[in-house]
């Protein structure tokens, strides 16, 4: 296990430098100076232009500037943002409980939802809620998040009124951040109501990013669980007398959770992926909205490190999901 | 049945959960705004989002009256301008007090040391502030400040004294601007002896009419109203910046009421904005204007006769109706028609093919010629579908037998490329700063030393034109200066370095109970005068 344990960790080093060498180049081949677009109309004089791409190290050749990056990197400095002067690790963590928050959420919407339906399906294979669940699912998983967002905004909020538009909490509010997490800060918040606004603020986000996971745990869950209903062992199960419900929810569900619970580690990378759209339709203050806006301003320190600590995030979680499945199926050890 | 009654028992808690989570607070508005600032020192950036996220905390010496381009006196109660116009003393005011907050209580009124440390810190390499927050101080460059002042002294504890080195009849109202915003230097002295100096750009303390209370990167910027503050008490409690940067989250926002007034409204959303009855739609033509630089060191433009024609050929009032859909007016100066000095005596290019053709066969070009045409990449107020622009142009040159091809890059690019005098044709524009049209000038059309400066895309110098708005410059005499500046007018209109399309006109969505709010001619937003019925 040990052994095991090793390897998986030694090919995170790889992927680690692989990533910044990605994050590093991608960003630069965009068009832009990010000296320049900060400019305006007024443009810039080539003294005050050389002047600070001195000062960002921006004149340096390429190769230097990421030798230099990663020598940062692998002192724990992700570098300060160009734009706020502020270190791009401590801006990251301010907003990460934001985005954290809301995809939990999203995620135990998504799970909650989406086991029951997938079951659900599958035992009432061929019949019309089957065909009705599974439209609705390949329909939600190929839905485009922004005009999602963007419709669930004009019918829930504008037109029927019953959620907020946007953001963490009513503005009115004025929650000073503790744990970041804003169901918690408003909890102990001496506002009445704090509480019920940040649930009410979060409904929305949480349906929207959690829809295209929703949809894939819904479809694995039916396929994984039409596969384990053919197997003899149900037969028997069945043959004993059992009831149906103990048949499929101890005996069917149990095993056909498996490949399920890998499907839903996957889903925390498109979870931050689809946290990038809703957060920005959603002014959610969460490191999606803060991403975008750095591409804008092409805040190279800003998309560089935010990219590496989201990417190191998902790396985390796959070793974790990788190490569990280690322990639960020694077969793939070897 | 069961089923029924547990849904409608959820339904009712969901109910209960969600209503009214709304708490009853003083008097607030929510202004929903486009973007987060960069920082809380509007000496250190050049965007219209940062300033207004400034413009509550800080003070100028001068300032804006509300809703207009007029001066009245700001920190600075009067001032003599003496030496032909090369020296201004200013009179500052008594008894304004600095805000405060949990870290720094001021033991001291403002005074000139605060004027003195707000320019230096600007200004002068040995200022232990210049450095800080990274130290770039754009606005005061781009305005020629480091050339332009040649002291500045502190006469009496409310007095100051600034020396130019040459007469510059818009110093007072380049004082009224964002940059010359006044800092604590009690607070700055503070700062800087606890370590911690780039705070006083993080956490403002200023004498504006509000206080600042809470900044939630990317989400909420707080301020309640300053009770120390020496103007007119603000109408309101607390005002609270909603920063959403969607234009159709910004209307959903402020449809449902969780904002009373919002930014930059898209223009596919005013029929519906119109419609509301809940909101009033206010506009105002812009300080700005949009045009299409022909560069005249690149042939065939440097003949004034394919200028000409290709002002003729050009239909503006197709463009406008297409492209600004109402929210713009045909250009035929560079200044908009709301400034000072703008010459309405002259006579805009008529749209006539005919006439273009034949001006083309004059200039020898009988046949046509082949051109690029630049068109933004972005939408700007002044401009909002530049490529949309560049193909009705393009049709139209056509017909006069002119092959333009339409070029865009990446907006930073674009601008560097134009600036270095790239293209043959090129769309941009600009948006007043100060109200003075020297501000359009002398940045746009403007040479020194026969050289074009860094933002006259049109690489145009003429020597009439350059000496008359050189000399209206720097006299104060606004009958003379109005005079200098209509005559330069025509010079431009019969050498035609620029096609102008339009002045747009800007819109200020806001929900009915809002009063009280004036739209600035500069594009910014100011909430001290407003109410909430």
């Amino acid at each position: 296990m040990l052994r095991y344990l090793l390897r998986r960790v030694g090919l995170i080093l790889p992927v680690f430098v692989a990533v910044t060498l990605l994050s590093f180049v991608l960003i630069r081949l965009v068009p832009g100076d990010p000296i320049e677009v900060r400019a305006g109309e007024h443009g810039i004089a080539p003294e005050r232009l050389a002047e600070l791409r001195h000062q960002f190290g921006l004149d340096q050749p390429l190769w230097q500037q990421f030798l230099h990056y990663e020598w940062q990197v692998a002192h724990g400095d992700l570098g300060v943002s160009l734009v706020t002067r502020r270190p791009v690790a401590a801006e990251f963590f301010t907003l990460f409980p934001a985005t954290l928050e809301l995809g939990l959420c999203a995620m135990v919407f998504a799970v909650v939802l989406g086991l029951p339906l997938g079951v659900l399906a599958s035992v009432r294979r061929g019949s019309a809620l089957d065909y009705g669940l599974m439209s609705a699912a390949v329909t939600g998983a190929s839905m485009p998040i922004f005009w999602w967002g963007l419709m669930m905004i004009l019918l829930f909020s504008v037109t029927l009124g019953w959620t907020p538009v946007s953001g963490r909490i009513s503005d009115l509010f004025f929650v000073p951040p503790v744990t970041g997490f804003m169901l918690i800060d408003s909890l102990y918040s001496d506002d009445d109501g704090a509480f019920r606004s940040a649930v009410s603020h979060l409904i929305l986000p949480a349906i929207v990013l959690g829809t295209i996971p929703l949809a894939t745990i819904a479809r694995m869950t039916r396929s994984s669980m039409l596969e384990v209903l053919g197997e003899d062992y149900i037969r028997t199960a069945r043959a004993k007398g059992l009831s149906g419900t103990r048949v499929v929810v101890v005996h069917a569900l149990r095993n056909a959770l498996i490949p399920v619970v890998t499907v839903i580690g996957l889903q925390v990378g498109t979870l931050l992926g689809g946290a990038i759209l809703t957060e920005t339709i959603f002014s959610w203050p969460g490191v999606g909205h803060w991403l975008i806006e750095s591409i804008q301003r092409r805040d190279y320190p800003v998309l560089q490190g935010g990219t590496l600590l989201i990417a190191s995030l998902v790396m985390l979680v796959n070793l974790g999901v990788d190490v569990t499945y280690g322990f639960l199926n020694p077969r793939i050890r070897r | 049945m069961k089923h029924g009654v547990i849904a409608v028992a959820c339904a009712a808690a969901l109910a209960t959960l969600l209503g009214a989570a709304t708490p009853s607070l003083a008097k607030t508005l929510v202004y929903c705004s486009e973007g987060s600032p960069e920082n809380f020192n509007p000496m250190l950036n050049t965007t219209g989002t940062t300033f207004d996220a400034n413009r509550p905390v800080y003070n100028r010496l001068t300032e804006f009256r509300n809703g207009s381009t007029e001066l009245t006196p700001g920190l600075a109660e009067s001032w003599e301008v003496t030496e032909g116009g090369k020296v201004f003393t200013f009179h500052l005011r008594h008894g304004v007090k600095w805000q405060s907050n949990a870290d720094f209580k001021p033991t001291r009124d403002f005074n000139a040391d605060d004027v003195m440390f707000s320019f230096e810190r600007q200004w002068k390499d040995s200022n232990p502030y210049h450095k800080v927050s990274g130290g770039g101080y754009d606005y005061f460059s781009d305005m020629d400040f480091p050339k332009l002042l040649s002291k500045i002294e502190k006469l009496d504890d409310f007095t100051v004294r600034f020396t130019l080195t040459e007469p510059q009849a818009p110093f007072l109202a380049d004082l009224a601007m964002d940059f010359a915003s006044i800092q604590s230097k009690e607070y700055a002295d503070a700062l800087l002896a606890a370590g911690k100096p780039e705070l006083i750009d993080q956490v403002p303390i200023g004498t504006g009419p509000f206080q600042f209370v809470q900044y939630q990167r990317d989400a909420t910027i707080r301020f309640r109203a300053f009770k120390g503050y020496w103007g007119p008490a603000p109408k309101i409690d607390s005002l609270v910046f909603s920063i959403t940067k969607d234009a159709a989250v910004r209307l959903a926002k402020l449809r449902a009421g969780e904002c009373q007034i919002m930014a930059f409204p898209a223009l596919a959303d005013l029929p519906a904005i119109r419609a509301d009855a809940s909101l009033t739609l206010m506009q105002q033509p812009g300080l700005n204007i949009g045009y299409l630089a022909f560069n005249v060191q690149k042939k065939p433009f440097d003949d004034v006769r394919v200028r000409q024609a290709l002002s003729m050929a050009i239909d503006k009032k197709a463009i406008l109706a297409a492209v600004y859909q109402g929210a713009g007016q045909p250009a035929k100066n560079l200044i908009p028609p709301t400034m000072w000095s703008y010459n309405d005596a002259v006579q805009d290019y008529p749209f006539d093919p005919e006439a273009a053709r034949r001006k083309l066969a004059e200039a020898g070009l009988k046949d046509g010629f082949e051109t690029d045409l630049w068109a933004m990449p972005v939408a700007r107020p002044y401009n909002p579908d530049a490529k949309r622009i560049g193909e009705m142009m393009q049709s139209d040159l056509a017909k006069i037998g002119v092959k333009a091809r339409i070029v865009s890059f990446e907006w930073g690019e674009y601008r560097k490329r134009a600036q270095a005098g790239e293209p043959q044709m090129v769309q941009l524009g600009w948006t007043g700063d100060n109200g003075d049209p020297d501000n359009f000038f002398t940045p746009l059309a403007g040479c020194h030393d026969g050289k074009p400066t860094v933002s006259n895309n049109a690489k145009w110098c003429d020597a009439e034109f350059d000496d008359l708005i050189g000399r209206a410059a720097t006299i104060a005499d606004q009958a003379a200066r109005t005079t200098m500046y209509e005559r330069a007018q025509v010079i431009m209109h019969e050498q035609a370095p620029f096609f102008m399309i339009a002045h747009s006109v800007v819109f200020m969505p806001m929900r009915k109970e809002v009063t009280g709010f004036k739209m600035s001619p500069f594009g910014t937003h100011q909430f001290d005068e407003v109410d909430l019925k």
